[in-house]
């Protein structure tokens, strides 16, 4: 006996075998997702005023990749259309163009943003020497403004081997633009196009630093949760990109020419995981890159 | 229904070798290793339970030693596990801490996802499943061989973490953090080959296992039963098997989530569960911090408490099938026990932080856990009812499986009433990790849900084998093990209520100072009793496991194919069933527990029987009406 | 009278089927645009100061959560599914908010003295 509803639906239910198990599928998504976001909700709450990082992520290049994202979305689907109004020609292209996006998306995330923030350095002030670097932190400012404290100086670190090599006894900081001109109104809330560090260093003693890194998973809770769902995103988006792959192959076509509705959802399987996917991006954009 | 014999099985069952369609025949690695059928599966799934509930038992009878007699030898194997363990496990054949607190942490993890949940959920279910819905095969057969080989390399992981430096996990099967980030770091260890981190590696293989599992059982249920099977006349077993599905596939993403973000503080050095501040051996810890231990325990327990659900509801859909096969007649309760079930799964998600009760809440998010926690013990009291119910009036015949399914009740009963204390905050507050809470959940999965997983051993062998396992030795095994479970437990009751701290590795010894006394002897004197128990215990499964291996080649051939003479669609199917299990889907007329109806012949119709004239001319007493669609 | 209901597949009428999905594709093309112009709204709108941080983290989660349940609905044909595909989604979502809301209850109600 054959595995009866792999294509056609059953009709009490109405649905095929492969929608119920991705549902499902997406169903634990959704608790893996909301656990992630319950981490950043609750950290970033436990947060104390200046201590939750802004600005610190490339808002052009996070809006062009959500723009990538979407508009892959929106060729899947159309692949899938293609394959029920029996295109094969169309579906290719369609297909094509979302694997496409789907890598563009990876390479950007991965060869540049990712690097761009493991290159920023960030140094934690100690409370008790917070005044000393005031012409830096200008917080005198943000107090009349009622703005949060900044406890941080970032910027592009010269001398790295301070960083392992306990005889450096300082940091030598290109300063990012706000701690260059700490009191200007224009530097109280982040830009939209980033500024490159600008040439103004400072040096900044290791004995009135809390702690120092790059920006790295462990520099804070901020980047910790930033690095770990945008990485669980993006092995996301790699699995599917394999998948459409995989639907690209003679396989595949195989299967077209055999039972074309066969193919057709598939297809519309693994888009229901891609727009998943696009999905989850929908709300860690804003979260981190805006908020 | 007349008198003649009736052929149990259907002219469409399906024999071994008569293959109607395209199928090419399968090499020894496809059919018998990696293979996509669910029997296959069930039985790899069964025998790697068996072998890891096995190896968690000796880990168990290793500690009784130390809490019996610590800071002593272990006679005899003392040095032999000293080499096999290595990493100084046991110099002189006397336990360390950290090695006790191994063999704790890693006793609970094993026998919880490598021993029962594989047993009860992914075995009993793969096997059995399809078969009482009619089914050919699960709907996604490679994702479920996927899912199996996922667990086996979880196992792996598991195993190899007890033999690189510094030892198998010691964070107790719940890697409480800090102690879960900082446990097994430093000059001593590898920063990645290290039990902590095994074991967090190990999880999310386990995990990924479990939900590719989850979605197969549901989609199957939903989609795969058999013409005239509505949800209403599903085996209660299958029910249970649908609760317990969900409960997986919605409970365990959280906490992989927590895994990963563990195992990122372990290896990125990132402060999602460490505070800030946190000082390690005499130096402040070079991390961000502002992160939150209590974090990790909320999305611990957020699967904690539904995998404890998880933990019991198979073993009461294989006891409740037979009870009613063993009393000769239906179940009583079926709609409350369907809804009662239903209501067990959607509460246990709302009820996890009375794991929590000593870390500080307030009162208005106390009460509410509180309330729950109360409440979704009423689910577990109308089963457990509706069973004894079942009993009442019935025509028993103590089967060996009816043996363990009896004893699993007043078993469960014990451990279910002794966890009402503990739903209370402030009785917690007293009893929280003490050894009153390890005999709580061990009635219940111990002598509750092992033995039902027993009795389902004893009463699906010849279904998987077409041999019985052999009747004598199955009481010899089963009387010593019940008496063994009160024994060891019991007294853990009267220990935890002196105050007796679980998982420390001087038996209590602490205690000793108050000399109290409890029942005639202090709590670190109760040891003794208990750990004797527990090394007879071992003895008397033994038999057991004897019994297995030789009635697979040696055990007495069933006459026919349903000798428990059963109702369920399984016992249609040929004794071992075939690919595909049936030619055609049977269809089922009836409901599931149609035994001793009246006028009948025998006392017993099965599933699959169509609705005769006779039985809708007069008051037919079934269950519910015959020709609902 | 034993006679099992009809749970046979479903086929699809091939061709109907086709022109339907035809007259969706101009939807799924103004659904794609709506949301790119949603991405640059919602951009532009984390400029603009709503008065309290609460307010424009929720104008950014309302935004989000419009485009989100647009994909769901539109591209994943969820406005089109059936009852077990939202009954399986509704309790997926009170869990997740059970998870969000309890933990946030157990968080912001410790013991005091």
């Amino acid at each position: 006996m054959e595995i009866p509803y792999t294509v056609s639906a059953r009709r009490d239910t109405g649905l095929w075998n492969a929608k119920v198990g991705i549902w499902l599928f997406l169903a634990s998504e959704v608790m893996l997702f909301g656990g992630l976001f319950s981490a950043y909700i609750f950290l970033r709450l436990d947060a104390a005023p200046g201590d939750w990082p802004h600005g610190l992520l490339n808002v052009p290049v996070g809006t062009m990749n959500t723009a990538i994202l979407i508009a892959s979305s929106v060729t899947v689907v159309l692949a899938w259309a293609s394959l029920k109004m029996r295109d094969l020609t169309k579906y290719r292209i369609y297909m094509a163009i979302t694997i496409l996006c789907g890598v563009t998306f990876l390479v950007v995330k991965l060869a540049y943003e990712w690097p761009q923030k493991f290159d920023h350095f960030g140094a934690f002030i100690k409370e008790g020497a917070l005044e000393k670097y005031e012409p830096y932190l200008g917080n005198k400012h943000l107090l009349e403004e009622g703005l949060p404290p900044r406890k941080e100086i970032t910027g592009h670190l010269h001398n790295k081997e301070a960083l392992k090599d306990p005889n450096v006894k300082e940091y030598e900081i290109a300063l990012d633009p706000v701690y260059a001109d700490p009191t200007n109104r224009k530097m109280d809330r982040p830009h939209f196009w980033p500024m490159p560090a600008t040439d103004k260093i400072a040096t900044i003693e290791k004995s009135d630093v809390k702690y120092a890194t790059m920006f790295l998973p462990k520099h804070s809770s901020y980047f910790a949760s930033y690095f770990t769902i945008t990485g669980l995103h993006g092995a996301h988006v790699l699995g599917g990109v394999l998948v459409f792959c995989y639907m690209m192959l003679p396989a595949s076509t195989r299967i077209y020419r055999h039972n074309p509705e066969h193919l057709a959802n598939r297809v519309e399987v693994a888009g229901l995981f891609w727009h998943f996917v696009d999905l989850v991006w929908i709300f860690v954009f804003p979260l981190f890159y805006l908020l | 229904m007349d008198a003649t014999t009736h052929p149990h099985g259907t002219p469409e069952t399906h024999h071994h070798d008569e293959h109607g369609d395209e199928h090419h025949e399968l090499g020894f690695w496809r059919k018998y290793v990696f293979s996509t059928d669910h029997k296959v599966i069930g039985i790899q799934y069964g025998i790697s339970g068996l072998l890891f509930l096995f190896f968690g038992f000796c880990l168990m009878m290793m500690m009784r030693w130390q809490l019996a007699y610590p800071g002593q030898a272990m006679p005899v194997i003392g040095n032999a596990l000293n080499h096999f363990f290595g990493t100084g496990s046991m110099p002189d054949g006397k336990m360390t801490p950290e090695f006790y607190n191994s063999l704790g942490a890693m006793h609970g993890t094993i026998m919880i996802f490598l021993g029962v949940v594989p047993l009860a959920f992914a075995a009993f279910g793969n096997f059995v499943v399809p078969l009482q819905i009619g089914a050919p095969d699960m709907t996604f057969p490679k994702v479920n061989a996927a899912s199996y080989w996922a667990f086996v390399v979880g196992g792996i992981i598991m195993l190899v973490s007890f033999f690189v430096p510094g030892g198998a996990a010691k964070g107790g099967w719940t890697s409480y953090t800090p102690l879960g980030v900082i446990a097994d770091t430093g000059p001593n260890f590898n920063p990645f080959f290290n039990g902590q981190t095994l074991w967090l590696l190990g999880f999310i293989f386990l995990i990924t296992s479990s939900l590719l599992g989850a979605i197969n059982f549901i989609t199957t249920i939903i989609q795969l039963r058999a013409p005239g099977l509505t949800w209403m006349r599903l085996p209660f077993f299958v029910w249970a098997q649908f609760v317990t599905a969900f409960l997986l596939l919605l409970a365990f993403p959280p906490l992989e989530a927590a895994v990963v973000m563990q195992i990122m503080d372990r290896l990125a050095s990132t402060s999602f569960f460490l505070p800030s501040g946190l000082v390690v051996n005499g130096a402040a810890l070079q991390v961000s911090g502002g992160g939150s231990p209590l974090l990790w325990q909320h999305l611990f327990w957020f699967l904690g408490h539904p995998e404890v659900y998880v933990l019991i509801l198979p073993g009461m859909g294989i006891v409740a099938e037979i009870l009613a096969n063993n009393s000769r007649k239906p179940l009583w309760g079926y709609k409350s026990l369907v809804f009662a079930a239903l209501v067990l799964g959607f509460l246990s998600f709302i009820v996890w932080a009375h794991h929590m009760w000593l870390t500080g809440m307030g009162s208005a998010v106390s009460a509410f856990f509180q309330t729950t926690t109360l409440i979704i013990s009423i689910p577990s009291v109308i089963i457990l009812s509706a069973f004894f119910i079942s009993l009442w009036g019935g025509s028993i015949r103590f089967t060996v499986p009816m043996l363990f399914a009896t004893a699993f009740l007043p078993m469960f009963g014990i451990g279910g009433l002794t966890g009402i204390p503990l739903a209370f905050n402030s009785a917690d507050l007293y009893l929280h990790d003490t050894y009153y809470v390890i005999a709580h959940f061990h009635y219940i999965v111990a002598p509750g849900t092992i033995f039902a997983l027993f009795a389902g051993i004893y009463y699906w062998f010849p279904k998987a084998t077409g041999r019985m396992m052999n009747d004598f030795w199955g009481k010899v095994h089963f009387w010593p093990s019940l008496i063994c479970m009160n024994v060891i437990f019991l007294p853990m009751f009267l220990q935890g209520m002196l105050g007796m701290h679980r998982r420390w590795y001087d038996g209590g010894q602490g205690w000793n100072v108050s000399g109290e006394h409890i029942w005639g002897l202090t709590g670190f004197q109760w040891n003794t009793p208990i750990s004797i128990a527990a090394w007879v215990m071992g003895l008397a499964q033994i038999p057991f496991i004897i019994n297995f291996f030789h009635s697979i080649w040696k055990g007495r051939k069933v006459e026919n194919d349903n000798p428990w003479d059963a109702t369920t669609l399984e016992w249609t199917a040929p004794s071992p069933p075939g690919h595909g299990n049936f030619i055609k889907a049977p269809v089922a007329y009836r409901g599931p527990y149609e035994y001793s109806v009246p006028r009948h012949g025998k006392d017993y119709t099965m599933q699959n029987e169509p609705i005769e004239a006779s039985e809708l001319t007069t008051a037919h007493p079934t269950r519910e009406p015959v020709l609902r669609a | 009278m034993n006679n099992p209901p009809d749970i046979s597949p479903v086929e699809h009428e091939t061709e109907e089927y086709a022109h339907e999905v035809r007259r969706h594709v101009r939807g799924y093309l103004m659904v794609g645009a709506t949301l790119l112009a949603f991405t640059a709204i919602t951009v532009a709108l984390s400029y603009v100061n709503f008065g309290t941080q609460k307010a424009n983290v929720a104008v950014a989660l309302l935004v989000a959560t419009f485009k989100a349940g647009l994909v769901a609905a539109i591209f994943m044909h969820l406005s089109a599914e059936k009852r077990l595909i939202y009954r399986i989604l509704i309790f997926t979502g009170f869990f997740v908010f059970g998870l969000f809301w309890l933990t946030y209850l157990a968080w912001y109600n410790p013991i005091v003295r």
